[in-house]
């Protein structure tokens, strides 16, 4: 038994093996911000993590579907006013908040998806783009629910009968719950007969229509399906920051996202958990040197696309082979 | 005569113009191998295109087993019994022979909205693929991603995508092109195989293979067809050989 443990470890690959040793720390992190007495690290990998579920459902279109879109962040900001809004009206049952969101972001997939899905390659990115800043402006305009200096959420989802999620360990361990719950679902999607389509829409479309798919109907609900999860992830991110504003779905917020996936590695299944840990301590770091640490990471990223394009996930690769 | 299985009436298309498809009628017999053949430029591609429903033709009508199918999109057209190849190749580079098949009889097995069942182990899928793999000589090959496979077992595999939605017509566009002697003779094999199970539409530049397989011969010159017969015929038909085969 332990023996076939023993080499069950040793045949794992060099990704595996990341990948594992990664979720083992981050599976323990709020003991270990406890025992350095680092508060600071728990609310980073909070962030992480949360990050992550947005991330990871940004690959699922991009990554897999090939749909580059650059209004990814709007789905953010629907999730976290979905939190914020009802709890401005003292609504705070955290079950309606989050079918909300999701409703809502799956909503806003669908109408945006319809449209932006009708044009292709650059046109595909303006338009998604577009969408996200009329998201963007549309909540700037609204004062009711503090225009563009956004709004504090003073009291978290409640989930009566259920937990409480007031302990930021405990809202720690519910967000790295669903980001596992949510990598487990995009494995399944992608290797389904749905999940094979949308890869092949990726791979060759006018092929896919020569033998027999409506390709359209297919990435619009791949479109619906990483926007709902999307939304979910703005839920907990309203529940974590407790201050949200339009400024969460400003495009260069959906550029950050695509920048975790394409240093993570896009089409990979943990490109995106990777890429997200990479970019927010690359951030942490380099904004402590200088405040014009954007500079310093624009290179990096440079380096990255021209030396390896399949981003941290692709270099794990290139070793094994080695 | 039998009834035309895929038919078109004075066809026309034009790209700013230049008329692409002039008057062109043709018609298709089940199971005949019917190559359409002319010069580059010929407009062969386009025709093949208006078709399969990848182009729209500014007029004239295409008929399938009757029925007009002038302004059906591919994916429809695909469920009646149609299939293409490309002239350039266009398979799904990055997954195996078998997913690449397994895929287009997919198409053809009900919707896909199913979410949660993988496919690399489902027999439904993986039997038919194989079933075809074989047929067409690359079941070997099945693990193999498309981009390591050589330009002729690419060729192939395209036939074989197209033979996985169950068509009653395959449109061929150059399925020898740039295959070398080898490549080009097994190709042949297998569409020699084929007949008499489909009607094929076959475009090619390769005279021995349009020779060696066709029922009948199109020719077509700055789109318009000049002359349909037998293989026999068309060598002898004076238009052609001024035109297209060189005055010998």
């Amino acid at each position: 038994m332990v023996e076939t443990r023993m080499n069950t470890l040793k045949n794992m690959t060099l990704t595996q093996g990341v990948v594992l040793a990664l979720l083992c720390l981050f599976a323990v992190a709020p003991v270990l911000t406890e025992a350095l007495d680092q508060s600071f690290f728990l609310s980073l990998a909070t962030r992480v993590v949360i990050l992550s579920i947005a991330a990871v459902s940004l690959n699922l279109i991009l990554g897999y579907g090939g749909m580059v879109s650059f209004g990814h962040a709007a789905f953010i900001g629907i999730g976290a006013y979905a939190v914020g809004i009802p709890a401005y009206y003292e609504v705070y049952n955290g079950f309606y908040q989050i079918a909300i969101a999701i409703g809502v972001a799956a909503l806003f997939a669908l109408i945006t998806g319809a449209i932006s899905l009708r044009t292709k390659g650059v046109y595909f990115i303006m338009i998604t783009m577009a969408f996200g800043q009329m998201a963007f402006y549309a909540l700037v305009s609204i004062e009711e629910y503090g225009g563009d200096d956004g709004l504090v959420i003073e009291t978290r989802s409640e989930f009566p009968n259920l937990l409480s999620i007031e302990n930021n360990v405990v809202l720690y361990y519910v967000c790295f719950v669903f980001l596992l719950a949510t990598i487990y679902l995009v494995h399944r999607i992608i290797n389904s007969r749905f999940g094979m389509v949308v890869r092949g829409c990726k791979s060759n479309e006018r092929r896919m229509q020569a033998v027999g798919y409506n390709t359209y109907l297919y990435k619009l609900t791949c479109y619906v399906i990483a926007g709902a999860i999307c939304g979910f992830s703005g839920a907990l991110l309203g529940n974590f920051t407790s201050f949200i504003s339009p400024e969460m779905m400003d495009w260069t917020r959906s550029g950050e996202l695509m920048f975790m996936i394409i240093l993570g590695g896009t089409g990979s299944l943990f490109g995106p958990f990777i890429g997200t840990i990479f970019y927010l301590m690359i951030e942490e770091v380099l904004s402590d040197i200088t405040i014009y640490w954007q500079l310093i990471f624009g290179a990096l990223l440079i380096l990255l696309v021209l030396f390896a394009p399949g981003g941290i996930s692709g270099l794990l690769k290139k070793w094994e082979a080695k | 005569m039998a009834e035309a299985i895929l038919k078109c009436i004075d066809l026309n298309k034009d790209f700013g113009g230049i008329a692409a498809t002039e008057h062109v009628d043709l018609e298709l017999l089940p199971n005949e191998i019917h190559a359409v053949i002319g010069p580059n430029g010929a407009g062969k591609t386009t025709l093949i295109s208006q078709l399969a429903g990848d182009l729209m033709p500014d007029s004239g009508q295409v008929l399938f087993e009757g029925r007009d199918i002038t302004r059906m999109s591919s994916h429809k057209r695909s469920f009646l019994g149609l299939a293409r190849s490309f002239q350039i190749t266009s398979v799904f580079l990055e997954m195996s022979v078998r997913d690449n098949v397994a895929l287009a009889a997919q198409a053809h097995q009900g919707h896909s909205f199913k979410f949660w069942k993988p496919t690399h182990n489902d027999e439904s899928l993986t039997k038919p693929a194989m079933a075809i793999l074989e047929k067409v000589g690359l079941a070997e090959r099945k693990d193999l991603a498309a981009s390591a496979m050589s330009h002729g077992e690419r060729r192939q595999l395209e036939i074989a995508m197209a033979l996985a939605t169950k068509p009653k017509v395959l449109l061929l566009d150059e399925p020898m092109a740039g295959m070398g002697g080898e490549e080009s003779a097994a190709m042949i094999t297998t569409l020699k195989a084929l007949k008499g199970e489909n009607s094929m539409l076959l475009i090619e530049h390769d005279m021995d293979a349009v020779f060696a397989l066709a029922d009948r011969i199109t020719v077509l010159v700055y789109g318009r067809v000049i002359a349909t017969g037998s293989p026999s015929a068309i060598r002898n038909n004076k238009d052609v050989k001024h035109a297209y085969l060189g005055d010998t």
